[in-house]
């Protein structure tokens, strides 16, 4: 079991890079805003911890096709599949190595990014927290449409259809925590309901996946 | 005729768009059922 | 017998071959009949005018744009657990419909919208809940139309459904939250049922019916051509095997 967890963040960050990609797609969809929107301090500040969160939930996306994809393709991922462990610890060594490439390092730079982006300062402690708290929903999600996709020849943008419907639950409490917090509402509440979006997704999304990456060795 | 009043086109175009949509749906719907009852009858045909 | 005993595919050709006529007509004739009395002969509203007509397309469409998607997760567990063909092709037949009530709903929604806020599009929790079911529903096609093995599809899909249930019910409680946290105290509702009175509940009762028979109506007949579909390629691979 910890040896495929190691493999897994081993494999993860040699394909594709590491989590050099991850962050170099952040800071260039970060970058694109004051391009787009304009260089308004105000109105930065205003759109920053939204501007954030989707910058963070499309870097994730980028990863996700390779969860699974280089195992499938050698037929490691059936090796696993009959080997004494079960699936759903698979699936879950697999998110949580996923977690620990992209969400963690997101989680480090976001505060970088924030000050680029005029975020007022009672903002930062609650950026900090929702996403290190929220990330782990995104890669087990993610690692359940990445399952589900596994079998589809170019499955990338198939996979982004079907896995950003189900990150706005996330997406929309983890950002209600950042603008709660920088307009002096509590934000504590939405916090919570992040906590429980990412314990909901931990505990059961491994189980969904591995259903699916059954359907798929079949 | 009814009187629809000023909010004519509104009430005309909810209408007209919402009828619009089941017909295609009902023609599209029947279009393949055609479609797959000929493809059916055309692989019995031959199989026999 | 068993209720179970129709989703054997060759007793339910038979049988929905027997019912979809008789419910093609009453759907038919319940749709004309109810759209016919909501837009001729129900009396304007004093506030919102004729527009109050659309009611009659709109409480209905956005009805059985989400009561499409239950019967989906209806026809996907019973896929899962009872493993029968006539389910998965049911729940695969609804989803165009489904995506069709969700689009009418929209629409009929925006083109209210005009005249009783003066916009087209408002941020509102139940229009934005109805956009995001509109993307479960095109993800759940595109899933179907990307896998080639159909039992496969079938399988990927009905987990998809389950696992996407769960999350559009919670983006609904999301939406709600969210929309409390930009604009407290919203002064736009959309409860049009609380108000309705009786000229107007009669003929909306009548569309309501008129919607459901005629999304079972589309229902039987897309299963239909899914099972027939299958059927065809089925015979064309035997035959192919066999040289």
């Amino acid at each position: 079991m910890k040896s495929l967890f190691l493999r897994d963040i081993k494999l993860a960050f040699r394909s594709g890079g590491g989590f050099g990609l991850t962050l170099a797609f952040f800071l260039i969809v970060i970058l694109f805003v004051p391009l787009g929107v304009g260089a308004d301090n105000a109105i930065l500040a205003r759109i920053a911890p939204g501007i954030l969160w989707i910058g963070a939930i499309l870097s994730c996306l980028l990863s996700l096709d390779r969860i699974f994809q280089l195992d499938f393709e050698d037929g490691t991922l059936e090796a696993l599949a009959t080997s004494p462990l079960p699936l759903e610890s698979i699936a879950a060594s697999k998110a949580a190595a996923h977690w620990i490439t992209t969400g963690l390092p997101l989680t480090i730079i976001a505060p970088l990014l924030a000050y680029l982006l005029q975020l007022p300062y009672a903002g930062y402690f609650w950026l900090i927290s929702s996403l290190l708290i929220g990330t782990p929903a995104l890669s087990f999600i993610g690692t359940f449409a990445a399952a589900v996709t596994v079998g589809v020849k170019r499955g990338g943008l198939l996979l982004s259809l079907l896995v950003l419907p189900l990150y706005i639950p996330t997406l929309i409490f983890g950002a209600q925590t950042v603008i709660r917090a920088t307009i002096s509402l509590n934000p504590m509440p939405a916090l919570l309901l992040t906590v429980g979006i990412s314990l909901f997704s931990i505990a059961l999304m491994p189980f969904a996946c591995a259903l699916a990456l059954k359907v798929n060795l079949k | 005729m009814v009187d629809l009043g000023k909010h004519a086109t509104e009430v005309l175009l909810a209408y007209g768009v919402s009828i619009v949509m089941i017909i295609a749906l009902v023609g599209w719907s029947l279009a393949q059922a055609k479609r797959a009852k000929d493809q059916l009858a055309r692989q019995e045909n031959t199989h026999k | 017998m068993s209720l179970w005993e129709y989703a054997n595919p060759v007793k339910f050709m038979a049988l929905s071959g027997r019912v979809l006529p008789v419910l093609t007509i009453m759907s038919a004739v319940l749709l004309v009949a109810g759209l016919i009395w909501g837009f001729f002969f129900t009396p304007d509203d004093y506030k919102q005018g004729s527009t109050v007509k659309i009611i009659f397309l709109h409480v209905p469409a956005a009805m059985m744009a989400i009561n499409a998607w239950v019967m989906m997760l209806v026809a996907s567990l019973i896929w899962l657990i009872r493993r029968h063909h006539v389910s998965a092709l049911a729940a695969k037949a609804a989803a165009p419909i489904g995506i069709t009530m969700t689009l009418i709903a929209i629409a009929t929604g925006a083109i209210w919208g005009k005249p009783t806020w003066g916009t087209y599009w408002e941020w509102d929790p139940r229009l934005t809940a109805f956009m995001i079911l509109l993307v479960f529903y095109l993800g759940y096609i595109a899933l179907w139309e990307a896998i080639e093995d159909k039992d496969t599809a079938a399988d990927l899909t009905s987990i998809l459904c389950m696992v996407g249930s769960v999350f559009a019910l919670l983006s609904r409680y999301a939406v709600n939250f969210w929309s409390q946290g930009l604009h407290q105290g919203a002064s736009l509702s959309l409860d049009k049922e609380q108000h309705v009175d009786n000229a107007f509940y009669f003929p909306l009762l009548v569309c309501i019916g008129a919607f459901i028979l005629l999304f079972f109506t589309l229902v039987l007949l897309r299963t239909r051509t899914e099972i027939r579909l299958r059927r065809a390629v089925a015979l064309a691979n035997r035959r192919n095997s066999h040289g």
